[in-house]
């Protein structure tokens, strides 16, 4: 049971979402086209979810948000995780003047409270699913530059790597072949909650309509459209919603099983 | 002594570079930031009128002393927008924003306290069950979902609450609801595991075998020395809290920083923008760095451990 509830049945909601993203343009889906006589109508037997303000399919619209979440989602968490990892393993290596001037500009990013710079980047950039990644991986490369930075600390004093060093191997070789493999662990969970952070984040600024534009469908977007219509098609925010917390409760549950399963204690 | 001295000087140095930052947001405007504010249509005399007033046709460094120095004096420049100084439209919005999140904190602290012992005393029980369900919806729920459901439950099925503005107290509590929420989940898994851990200690055992009740060990023992790494995550969250009110504020149309960033923002107020987040980003430094100074005076470790 517990396995089932902790492993399978979010591993189900992750690969949906990635099937829904990778395939949704290849199924017979129109969800910008508008069914007038279809407003606002609720689920029922000709439409699985219902339709919007407009009469557009719910169902369509959900798995044409999902395809921009899990792009978002999947386009973040690389840029800032290689990104992050490359600058606080190095900053931790080199150590010095660098380490210095890394650790300041960390702190200057971790000063901006959560998705505020982020809202802000989005905000001055202007709309447009690029902006997103950008403003988010701006923001989102602190975490991993921390950690990466924490766990080189911690690790470059140790025999194997004074023994490459002995044998001549360089800094570039040192990290990438004695100290990366090492510190993979945290950041493999570090990003598996970072995809939910990420997912959660860019729902937030497609909610304040800093994200895509219409009619391209995102989560957070919809929940924004739907919330003006709360009393008579409460199946609007519900929709979505519900797509949305799902797949950030899966995520996190993966990420708690992949922490337990690779040992890693979390810090914070 | 010198703790204290160095955490003054590193907040020094963070808030001098989140001002630098805070100054080059608005030269990351793709383009003109003048034509992007006035629109493609403006009249190049108004143009040039606008990139004078704002200063931006004057050379990047002195730019930069120009705007330094306007700080210095409190002096944020004036609105695009409604043509008045900035810092009286932050100085209006201010009380609501902190209403709001000292109520948000308040509701975190109320749920997740009771929550949070209950379940680590009562292991497994039912309600170590509802806590960790608690925790799992309130990280799942982000506050624009959170709140559009609270007000159709309480505000439109209900009736108890208004559904959005600044008129009374009633209104504050769907908000700091929907703000707290997050924070609570967050608040009671920890101040289980840290409880949870402390309950293993000797003098609980030692607490226990001299016959204290279970209450005053919990309350008197137990909870006093599980409190200190629950205070330092609070410090950390208010981070989180202050951000999240930014679309909280929106959801629910509360007059604060946080709603005017995005009216600002659709303005195209730069300036404006720019001075909302340095204000937020400033006051959340300020409440850490004297979080990190308060806790060190109360546990004399941090000082003599220094760099841990």
């Amino acid at each position: 049971m517990a396995r089932l509830l902790g492993l399978w049945l979010p591993l189900a909601v992750v690969v949906l979402w990635a099937l829904a993203a990778v395939l949704g343009p290849f199924l017979p889906l129109s969800p910008d086209v508008i069914h007038l006589p279809q407003i606002l109508a609720p689920p029922g037997v000709d439409a699985l979810l219902g339709h919007d303000d407009l009469g557009r399919s719910l169902a369509a619209r959900v798995v044409s948000g999902a395809q921009t979440s899990f792009l978002v989602a999947v386009w973040v968490v690389t840029i800032s995780a290689l990104l992050g990892t490359v600058i606080g393993a190095a900053s931790a290596y080199l150590g010095g003047v660098w380490d210095l001037v890394t650790v300041r500009i960390i702190d200057i990013f971790l000063a901006f409270p959560g998705i505020l710079l982020a809202i802000a980047l989005a905000g001055i950039l202007g709309p447009g699913i690029d902006n997103v990644v950008l403003a988010l991986s701006a923001v989102g490369w602190v975490g991993y530059a921390r950690l990466a930075r924490a766990q080189v600390l911690s690790l470059k004093h140790r025999e194997h790597v004074q023994a490459a060093l002995v044998l001549g191997a360089g800094p570039v070789r040192i990290l990438r072949c004695h100290l990366l493999p090492l510190i993979l662990a945290p950041l493999i969970v570090e990003a598996s909650f970072g995809v939910a952070g990420v997912v959660i984040a860019e729902a937030g600024l497609s909610f304040l309509g800093l994200g895509v534009q219409p009619p391209a469908a995102s989560w957070g977007a919809m929940i924004r459209d739907g919330a003006r219509y709360l009393l008579v098609a409460p199946h609007m925010v519900l929709v979505p919603g519900v797509a949305l917390a799902l797949v950030v409760l899966a995520v996190n549950l993966l990420g708690d099983r992949l922490r337990d399963r690779l040992d890693v204690r979390r810090e914070r | 002594m010198y703790y204290l001295l160095a955490r003054l000087l590193s907040a020094v140095v963070v808030i001098f570079g989140v001002m630098c930052l805070v100054f080059f947001l608005i030269h990351l405007v793709p383009g003109d930031p003048v034509e992007v504010m006035l629109g493609e249509s403006a009249r190049p005399a108004d143009r040039e009128a606008l990139r004078q007033a704002l200063g931006l046709d004057l050379p990047i460094g002195v730019q930069f002393l120009n705007y330094l120095n306007g700080l210095l004096h409190f002096d944020l420049g004036t609105s695009l927008h409604s043509q008045r100084p900035i810092s009286d439209i932050l100085l209006e919005r201010l009380p609501a924003t902190l209403e709001l999140s000292l109520a948000a904190l308040l509701v975190a602290v109320l749920i997740a306290f009771p929550l949070g012992v209950l379940s680590a005393v009562h292991k497994d029980s039912v309600w170590d069950h509802l806590a960790m369900g608690v925790s799992l919806g309130g990280v799942a729920i982000p506050n624009f979902l959170l709140g559009p459901l609270l007000i159709l439950a309480f505000s439109l099925w209900l009736g108890w609450f208004p559904v959005s503005g600044r008129e009374g107290p009633g209104s504050l509590v769907l908000p700091a609801l929907t703000l707290g929420t997050a924070l609570a989940a967050i608040l009671s898994r920890m101040l289980r595991a840290t409880l949870l851990e402390v309950l293993n200690e000797d003098y609980i055992r030692t607490a226990r075998a001299k016959g204290l009740s279970p209450r005053v060990v919990i309350w008197k023992h137990a909870l006093r020395n599980a409190l200190l790494p629950v205070i330092t995550l609070l410090g950390l969250q208010l981070g989180a809290l202050l951000g999240g009110a930014v679309i909280t504020e929106v959801v629910f149309s509360w007059p604060g920083l946080g709603q005017l960033v995005i009216e600002a923002i659709q303005r195209r107020d730069y300036p404006l923008v720019q001075a909302c987040v340095l204000l937020i980003s400033l006051t959340y430094v300020v409440v850490n760095t004297l979080t990190d100074m308060a806790y060190a005076v109360a546990d004399p470790r941090i000082r003599v451990g220094g760099s841990q």
